[in-house]
């Protein structure tokens, strides 16, 4: 189980890996490439969500330039072996969980959050939701170390994200 | 949401303003001063915002002024301002203020004539457009404190970016 947080310029802000059965090195090859992947497969993944939908009033070509936190977007991406995740926030924050076999969710316009969770594991919608108003906005966003757009490591938003993926019973 | 005692708030933001004019006697530089300091507060104010408030995204530049109007301030100042005097184009408009919490019990002196004392909104109302991707201009316009009747920011939009893939195919 993994989870990212990018900014809306697609660096990767934060990452965090609970469980990754495979070392990096062996995917994508370094971090640095999985984090440009992973954006990458959420990026391709919204403009081909906004390209085919129906409530749509005109067909939007496949990666002509939106505004941000237009075009639809998508929630969560299921596959046989992991599920993830995605949250776009309207200030254009992207977030996406990964679990090995489970999803993420998106945020909006500032950056999204990013997580990969366990195939089984159900819709994180409003988990993620609440780690971007609740611990991102309140331990990261509030911390005057914090540079809006800058990778960040602050212990205590790291230890409310383990506990609250515990008390969500993610974690073993 | 989290509040604080008003009094607290508006004497908190007086001494601060004195300590700048302060530090740095030329009163345009202070002017300078409290927008930049506004617009750091505006870039990550909007994550509050944008979480708290759980609104979706505007569909064009007279709704975002309306939220910034009516939901913006209700949050960060329990008030709420009017919006209006736009122009035929949709880009410019004023927000129209009866009641700012930042002045109460604020005097201008004479020789302070020139000091725009709540400039820290407008930095704030540019910073936190700036994160979702508006770049707007945004002065006070009219001024209790300087003899108006009512305070009055005036917003002016200048471009609206698109988002486009941030990576060259062969990076």
């Amino acid at each position: 189980m993994t989870f990212y947080i990018f900014n809306r310029k697609g660096r990767c802000q934060y990452y965090h890996e609970w469980q990754r059965l495979k070392p990096v090195r062996q995917g994508a090859g370094s971090q640095e490439e999985d984090f440009k992947l992973m954006f990458g497969l959420c990026w391709s993944m919204r403009a081909l969500a906004t390209a085919i939908d129906p409530k749509s009033p005109s067909m939007k070509q496949m990666g002509a330039p939106m505004r941000i936190g237009d075009g639809c977007s998508f929630n969560s991406i299921k596959t046989s072996s992991f599920k993830l995740q995605f949250l776009e926030s309207p200030s254009g924050l992207k977030a996406s969980w990964r679990m090995p076999g489970s999803g993420g969710q998106p945020c909006w316009g500032a950056g999204c959050f990013v997580l990969t969770t366990d195939p089984s594991v159900g819709s994180m919608v409003e988990q993620l939701q609440y780690i971007y108003a609740s611990l991102f906005v309140e331990l990261v966003v509030k911390n005057p170390l914090y540079t809006p757009g800058e990778p960040f490591l602050f212990e205590p938003f790291s230890a409310a994200l383990n506990k609250y993926m515990r008390a969500l019973g993610l974690l073993s | 949401m989290e509040m604080i005692n008003a009094e607290i708030f508006t004497l908190t933001y007086g001494s601060m303003v004195r300590q700048l004019i302060a530090d740095h006697e030329d009163v345009e530089e202070v002017n300078a001063q409290l927008d930049k300091m506004g617009f750091s507060i505006g870039q990550r104010l909007i994550d509050e915002y944008l979480a708290k408030s759980k609104t979706q995204r505007c569909s064009d530049f007279r709704e975002t002024a309306d939220r910034i109007a009516k939901v913006g301030f209700k949050m960060f100042l329990n008030t709420t301002a009017t919006v209006a005097n736009w122009n035929a184009e949709g880009t410019e408009c004023s927000l129209i203020l009866e009641d700012n919490p930042l002045t109460d019990f604020v005097e201008l002196p004479e020789q302070l004539g020139a000091l725009k004392y709540s400039n820290l909104l407008c930095g704030v109302i540019r910073g936190a457009l700036e994160m979702v991707n508006m770049d707007v201009e945004c002065a006070f316009v009219r001024d209790v404190l300087r003899g108006d009747d009512v305070y009055e920011i005036r917003l002016k939009l200048l471009s609206s970016s698109t988002e486009a893939y941030p990576f060259k195919d062969d990076d």
